[in-house]
C-alpha cells in the first residue's frame, strides 16, 4: 500500500499526533499555561494537552504539550533538488580518475569567514575520516589543500589560482544572522569576478546546508549532515567527468 | 574508588614535564609580545578608544612605529610622567590625539624612571588587591559551593539576554556561567570596547560586558543564596590583556590553555607561550581560576586510542602554570567525555579515564566536558548522553562539570534545553554522591590495566617532546597530529626582544608584596 495523504504517526495511522515544546518568557501561572495551549490552538492543533509545565526562574517557563494536526501532505507530489550521483568506492574513484582524466584532482578546502567549526571539514578532508570511510586526503588520486579555519575568501582564491584547484570545498556551521549565507554567496560572486566560476566545482557542507542553499548561492553542490567521503568523492569525479565529456 | 597505578610512573611524568616546561620558560623570558604591553597599561588604568581601536593599542603603535618598544610601553609611560607631571591617562590621552610623542621626550635617568614605574604598578596592584578582597568577602558571605559545580555556557550575541538567560541557569542550579565569545575573537590582535548586542556564535569580550555580567551574577547570588562564578575566555592574540580585564571586573575563571591556540587557531607558539605566561602570572595573583581545553585534543582523532595526550597536555599545562607561579588549586585541568559511544564498554572506559585525571591531578579542581562529538540532531539520545556524563562526573568526583546541551550540534542551547540539562545534573549530584566511596574498581582488573597503559604511553609521549622540546613538538605533529611552524601562525610579528631597560615591575615579587600590605 502506498500512502500519499500522510499526516504525523503517533500509534494510529494519521492520528495527526505532534509533540511540542517551547519556552515562553513569563512567570509560570494559570494563565501561562493557557497562554501556552492558546499558542499551540493557533499553530493549528487539535485535542492539546499540556503534559507538563515548570517554572524556570528569571521570569521563563518551558511547557510540553501534544496535540493532534489534521494537516496531511502528498509525499509523491513533493519535489527535492538532491545531489544525486550512485556512489562509487574508493578503488573505482581512484581508478576513475586515473584513467579519465590522467592527473590527480586538486582539491582546496577550507571554513570560511569567522566560522571555526572544522568538524565537518575535518570528516570529508581529514586521512581519518567519518563513519568508517577515509577522508579525501587518503585517496591517492586527490591532491587536497585544507586552508583550516576562518579562512578570508581571498585566500581561498590565491589558493586556487595557486595550486590550480578544480574543487572547492567549504564547510559553513554558524548560521546566526545568516552568515553561512552571506559568506557562501560572497566567495561565488568574488570566485564570478575573478573569472575562476567556471573552471571549478564549488561545494558547501554543513549541518544546514542542502542542494537548495548551495544553488541559491551559486554552488554547484550541498551536502547536509551525515554525508560521507565517499558521497563528496564519488559526486567529484561524476562531475568532473560529465563536465569533460560536455567539452 | 581508587586506581591501581604507579606513583613513580606519575612523579616521573610530572618531572618530565617540569622540564619541558622549564625548556619554555628559558626561551620566553627573553620575550615580550605587544599584548603583554597592552595588558600592563590596562592594569594601570588606561582605558578608551579612538576610531573604534582602544589607546593601549594605539600607544603600543606609537612606540612600535618608531622602533621603541623593546625598553617595554612602561619605560616609556613613566618616563613620561616625570617629564610631563601628567598623570597617565592624561599622557595617554595626549599620545592618542598626536600632541605628545613619548620617544621625542627627554630622558630622565634610568633609576628614576624604575622608581616612577614601580610606583605606577604598586599603585594599581594595590587598587585591585583592594577590590579583589571585596570580591572575597562577597563570595565568604555564602555557603561553600557543592560539588561538582555545574557550569553552562550562555552565547546569545547579546550581553543583555545573556544576562537574562544567565540569571535564569542560575535560578535552575547552574552555579558557573560563561559567556562563548564571538567567533574569531581569539584572532583579533585588540579588545573590542563597551557593551555589545550583536555577535556572530557568542558575545564579545569586553571590559563593559564584563561589568554587566558580573553585576547580573551578584544580584542573581544574593536572591538564589549560592555565589555564582563568572567565566570567560583568555585564549587568543590577546590572553594577557583579557586576563587584565578579568582581574579589573571581579571574574572567577578563566579558560586560559598554554597549547590550544597553537593548535586550534594557528596563533604562533611564540607570541602564545609569552602570553600565556603573563596572563596566568596575572590571574594566579588575583585567585583566579584558569581551565584548560585538552577537550579539544581528542576531537578530531581516535579518543581511545589518542587519550594520552589529553594527560601529556594535562602535565605540561600544570607545569608551565606552576611555572607562571599559579598554586595547584588554580589551575583546572580539562578533559572530556568524548569516546565513541558505540564502541563496547564505552561508558566504563569513560568511567576509568575521568578516574584517572582526577588521581593524577588531586588538587586540580579539574573540568570536565560532554561529549559533543556523536550528537547528532537527536536530542533525545544526546539527552541520555548528557545524563550518562553527569553520572560520570558525579561519581569521579569532578570539580567542575560542564554541562551538555541536548541541542549541542544544531544550535546555540535555547533556554529550555540548559534547563533540561541542569535538572539532569541535579539529579544525578543528588541520586550518585555515595558511589565514588561505596564502590571500587576490580584489583587489577580491566580498569586498573587500561589506567596503566594510558601512564606508560604518556611518559613515552611526554619522553618525546622533552628530547626535541616543545617547539619541535608542535612542528612535528605530536599533539593530536597537528603540525605548527615556529615562525608560522598568526601574531608572531607581535613577539619581540625585551631590551636593556626593560621593565615590568607586574612580575617583581618585592613590588607585588609591596601593594599586598597596603591594600591590606
Amino acid at each position: 500500500m502506498t500512502i500519499n495523504e500522510v499526516r504525523p504517526y503517533g500509534d494510529r495511522l494519521n492520528d495527526g499526533a505532534v509533540q511540542l515544546s517551547f519556552s515562553l518568557p513569563v512567570p509560570l501561572s494559570a494563565r501561562s499555561r493557557e497562554a501556552a495551549k492558546l499558542i499551540a490552538t493557533r499553530m493549528g492543533l487539535a485535542n492539546i494537552r499540556l503534559v507538563h509545565a515548570q517554572d524556570m526562574g528569571n521570569s521563563f517557563s518551558f511547557y510540553i504539550l501534544y496535540g493532534t494536526t489534521a494537516i496531511s501532505v502528498d509525499v509523491q507530489a513533493i519535489h527535492v533538488p538532491e545531489v544525486e550521483t550512485p556512489l562509487l568506492d574508493f578503488w573505482e574513484i581512484n581508478e576513475l580518475i586515473e584513467r579519465e582524466l590522467k592527473k590527480k584532482v586538486v582539491v582546496v578546502a577550507a571554513t570560511i569567514g569567522t566560522d571555526a567549526h572544522t568538524v565537518g571539514l575535518d570528516a570529508i578532508i581529514s586521512a581519518k575520516g567519518f563513519g568508517g570511510e577515509s577522508g579525501l586526503e587518503r585517496y591517492p588520486q586527490f591532491k587536497v589543500y585544507n586552508l583550516g579555519a576562518q579562512v578570508p575568501p581571498e585566500v581561498v582564491i590565491d589558493s586556487c589560482k595557486k595550486n590550480k584547484a578544480e574543487v572547492v570545498l567549504v564547510s559553513q556551521v554558524v548560521t546566526q544572522r545568516n552568515s553561512h549565507l552571506l559568506n557562501l554567496s560572497y566567495l561565488s560572486e568574488l570566485l564570478e569576478a575573478e573569472k575562476l566560476r567556471e573552471r571549478l566545482i564549488l561545494i558547501c557542507g554543513g549541518p544546514y546546508i542542502n542542494a537548495q542553499v548551495a544553488l541559491e548561492t551559486g554552488f554547484d553542490a550541498g551536502f547536509g549532515p551525515g554525508t560521507t567521503p565517499l558521497q563528496v568523492a564519488s559526486y567529484i569525479v561524476q562531475e568532473l567527468l560529465r563536465r569533460k565529456s560536455k567539452k | 574508588m581508587k586506581l591501581n597505578i604507579s606513583h613513580d610512573q606519575v612523579n616521573t611524568c610530572r618531572q618530565i614535564a617540569e622540564e619541558i616546561a622549564l625548556d619554555i620558560q628559558k626561551d620566553i623570558t627573553p620575550l615580550s609580545t605587544i599584548s603583554v604591553e597592552r595588558a600592563i597599561l590596562r592594569l594601570l588604568g588606561i582605558e578608551g578608544e579612538e576610531d573604534k581601536i582602544p589607546y593601549v593599542n594605539i600607544l603600543v603603535e606609537h612606540l612600535r612605529e618608531q622602533k621603541s618598544l623593546e625598553e617595554g610601553a612602561l619605560y616609556w609611560i613613566a618616563n613620561a610622567c616625570l617629564q610631563t607631571g601628567l598623570a597617565l591617562q592624561e599622557v595617554a590621552q595626549k599620545v592618542v590625539s598626536g600632541s605628545l610623542n613619548l620617544v621625542h621626550l627627554p630622558r630622565s635617568s634610568f633609576s628614576e624612571i624604575k622608581n616612577k614605574a614601580e610606583g605606577l604598578v604598586t599603585d594599581s596592584l594595590t587598587r585591585l588587591f583592594k577590590k579583589n578582597q571585596v570580591r572575597k568577602a562577597f563570595k565568604q558571605s555564602f555557603p561553600p559551593s557543592p560539588s561538582p559545580l555545574l557550569y553552562v555556557i550562555v552565547a546569545s550575541g547579546n550581553i543583555y539576554d545573556d544576562i537574562a538567560q544567565a540569571k535564569a541557569a542560575a535560578e535552575q542550579g547552574a552555579d558557573c556561567v560563561a559567556v562563548i565569545r564571538s567567533t574569531a575573537q581569539s584572532l583579533l590582535d585588540y579588545v573590542p570596547e563597551g557593551i555589545t548586542t550583536e555577535g556572530f556564535g557568542g558575545t564579545f569580550a569586553t571590559q563593559a560586558n564584563y561589568g554587566l555580567m558580573r553585576q547580573g551574577l551578584d544580584e542573581v547570588a544574593l536572591k538564589v543564596s549560592r555565589y555564582i562564578y563568572q567565566v570567560n575566555y583568555c585564549s587568543g592574540l590577546c590572553m594577557a590583556e583579557i586576563a587584565a580585564l578579568a582581574i579589573l571586573e571581579g571574574l572567577d575563571i578563566m579558560v586560559n590553555d598554554a597549547l590550544y591556540g597553537i593548535l586550534f587557531r594557528d596563533l604562533n607558539m611564540y607570541r602564545t607561550m609569552v602570553d600565556q605566561h603573563f596572563s596566568r602570572y596575572l590571574l594566579g595573583l588575583f585567585d583566579i581560576i584558569i581551565t584548560t581545553g585538552e577537550d579539544n585534543l581528542i576531537k578530531t582523532v581516535d579518543a581511545f586510542k589518542e587519550y594520552s595526550i589529553v594527560l601529556v597536555s594535562q602535565f605540561i599545562n600544570e607545569q608551565l602554570a606552576k611555572q607562571a607561579g599559579m598554586r595547584e588549586d588554580l589551575i583546572s585541568l580539562g578533559h572530556a567525555a568524548e569516546l565513541d559511544p558505540g564502541i563496547p564498554d564505552s561508558f566504563f572506559w569513560e568511567l576509568v579515564q575521568a578516574q584517572l585525571v582526577r588521581q593524577i591531578f588531586p588538587r586540580s579542581p579539574v573540568k570536565f566536558m560532554p561529549p559533543t562529538r556523536y550528537k547528532t540532531g537527536n536530542l533525545f539520545f544526546a539527552h541520555v548522553l548528557d545524563t550518562l556524563f553527569n553520572l560520570l562526573a558525579v561519581w569521579t568526583d569532578q570539580r567542575i562539570a560542564l554541562l551538555g546541551m541536548p541541542t549541542e550540534a544544531l544550535h546555540t542551547p535555547y533556554i529550555q534545553d540548559r534547563f533540561l540539562s541542569l535538572e539532569s545534573a541535579l539529579h544525578l549530584r543528588n541520586a550518585a554522591s555515595s558511589l565514588k566511596q561505596e564502590l571500587r574498581f576490580r584489583r587489577d582488573g580491566k580498569a586498573d590495566q587500561r589506567a596503566q597503559e594510558l601512564l606508560v604511553r604518556t611518559r613515552e609521549t611526554l619522553n618525546r617532546v622533552g628530547e626535541i622540546g616543545i617547539w619541535n613538538a608542535l612542528s612535528k605533529g605530536v599533539f593530536s597530529q597537528i603540525k605548527r611552524e615556529k615562525r608560522g601562525g598568526k601574531g608572531y610579528n607581535g613577539v619581540f626582544k625585551k631590551g636593556h631597560y626593560y621593565l615590568n615591575p607586574f612580575l617583581d615579587d618585592m613590588v607585588v608584596a609591596r601593594a599586598r600590605r597596603r591594600a591590606r
